[in-house]
């Protein structure tokens, strides 16, 4: 952003330079222009970064809200719910079954969500409709066993501190691709501070490159 | 951190076409195990698409001497000249849609990266690519029977056989998860080759002297001195593969008692065929 301006500073710089050297008219007119310019620049970027994101994603509410933190405080860690099945590959969003491991048809806490999730679905005996902010498109392949057990990673490390939250996001989808607003991250331009800020295939890659000495194969990732 | 550093595999197949009786189970396995898409009116097969074909081939012999011999025809996975992984089709690709695994030999073929511009079909000389000139349209409730570990096509792109890579991913992450560092053989077969009611379809891995395709086919590790592009021949003299002397170095071996079968996989000037026959096939290392 800040090279943006610094360019059109020079730019409008060196345009008033040039309109000294000739008649005073001119530099009114150029003036104005500069001026145009700048407010139309700002326009266009504050539309840009503010109002673009908001046309891209539509925001959708996640079923009732999950209280994550409250939930490994009881169950220990996040495989209890999230774990392997037998065959190594992963289960994702627990079914309602796993969440029937400890809840009842009676509600266990205080809250209003515990009350929605008793009433509209362990009675209706339905599944959750979660939207998966994780979701990755068809074709990824990916393999939690390679990168937990074997390469023993955190689940931090790519989803970031959601162990500690207290209350769901709401689920931004991509109006174009269909795809969640995590997969890009939440910075519109796309930069990174932290690895679990977006999950493209480029920090897939990266992150392979510098722990293996090769991003890998594209059959490794694809299917 | 531990991963990616196993011996490199080369994953391969020999068939039996003395064993194969043409049933076509080999094609029906393929396409619902990788959710190929068919048409609505399937007689014109010059735009169908099949990763498995079985051509039909005869001795040209009339009665009572007709032979007849069927020849299943997957996706060769060539290793290039030289075995180099500069396959025919991944040479051309502008796309990079299509890449060679060297930790497995597979060719693989990226639907969402490719444009369709076909020049590996072009290139192919096994004409093992097909292009979809449709969307898939599935009849009405067979959407549920996809296999969700193959990503469907879209109208425009190129596909072809991947020699089944998802059991492949399947069986690493199970060899993963119960801290294995790598597969066994019966863990990652190809539909084809469990479909095969005559076990004419062998598929494993040829670097491994434990696997039986291996001691079908005996690779040898030379290069062939007659053409040094020519790596892996097999030094078991009834097993060929397809138009071997283009040095596209297949990773598809075919095996057959008959002669005449063997004469099928190339085309030879008259008299020719006489002269290498011996060597077809043979090494003339040890």
């Amino acid at each position: 952003m800040s090279e943006r301006e610094n360019k059109t500073e020079n730019g409008s710089m060196e345009s008033v330079g040039e309109g000294t050297a000739g008649e005073e008219k001119d530099d009114k007119g150029l003036g104005l222009g500069v001026i145009f310019f700048i407010v139309a620049f700002v326009a266009c970027f504050l539309s840009g970064t503010l109002l673009f994101p908001k046309l891209l994603y539509s925001k959708k509410e996640q079923p009732f809200n999950f209280d994550h933190a409250l939930h490994v405080g009881e169950a220990g860690d996040c495989e209890t719910c999230h774990s392997f099945r037998e065959d190594g590959s992963f289960t994702g969003i627990p079914k309602l079954a796993t969440c029937l491991d400890c809840h009842s048809e009676e509600v266990l806490g205080e809250t209003e969500d515990e009350a929605v999730f008793v009433e509209e679905y362990v009675l209706e005996e339905k599944e959750v409709p979660w939207y998966v902010y994780s979701r990755q498109p068809d074709n990824v392949f990916f393999s939690h066993a390679a990168h937990t057990q074997t390469a023993g990673m955190d689940c931090v490390t790519c989803h970031g501190h959601i162990g500690e939250s207290t209350s769901l996001k709401p689920y931004e989808e991509n109006r174009i691709t269909g795809y969640s607003r995590d997969i890009w991250g939440k910075n519109i331009f796309g930069i990174k501070k932290n690895s679990w800020d977006r999950m493209k295939m480029d920090d897939c890659a990266a992150c392979h490159k510098e722990e293996t000495g090769h991003k890998g194969y594209c059959f490794q990732c694809h299917k | 951190m531990k991963q990616n550093n196993n011996k490199a595999h080369k994953f391969g197949m020999v068939i039996d076409l003395d064993k194969c009786t043409g049933c076509g189970s080999c094609m029906v396995s393929c396409m619902s195990e990788n959710n190929v898409p068919f048409k609505e009116d399937e007689s014109n097969k010059k735009d169908s698409i099949t990763w498995m074909r079985v051509y039909k081939l005869t001795n040209g012999k009339s009665f009572p001497d007709t032979e007849i011999a069927y020849l299943p025809r997957p996706c060769q996975h060539c290793g290039g000249k030289g075995d180099h992984g500069h396959s025919p089709c991944v040479s051309v690709c502008p796309a990079v849609a299509t890449d060679y695994g060297y930790d497995t030999g597979i060719v693989s073929q990226i639907y969402t990266r490719c444009f369709g511009c076909r020049y590996c079909m072009g290139a192919c000389p096994y004409h093992a690519r097909y292009f979809n000139w449709w969307d898939p349209k599935w009849p009405e409730g067979m959407e549920n029977y996809l296999s969700p570990d193959v990503s469907p096509r879209m109208r425009g792109v190129v596909e072809k056989c991947s020699f089944c890579y998802h059991r492949y991913q399947a069986a690493k992450d199970t060899a993963y998860y119960e801290g294995r560092d790598d597969i066994e053989e019966h863990e990652y077969q190809t539909a084809c080759a469990t479909a095969c009611p005559a076990g004419a379809i062998v598929f494993g891995d040829l670097n491994n002297p434990a696997h039986q395709v291996h001691q079908i086919v005996k690779p040898d590790p030379h290069p062939d001195p007659r053409n040094k592009h020519i790596v892996g021949k097999s030094r078991n003299p009834k097993v060929f593969r397809l138009l071997e002397r283009l040095g596209t170095n297949p990773k598809v071996y075919y095996l057959s008692e008959r002669e005449w079968v063997r004469k099928q996989g190339d085309n030879y000037l008259d008299g020719e065929w006489d002269k290498i026959k011996n060597y077809h096939g043979a090494s003339s290392h040890d």
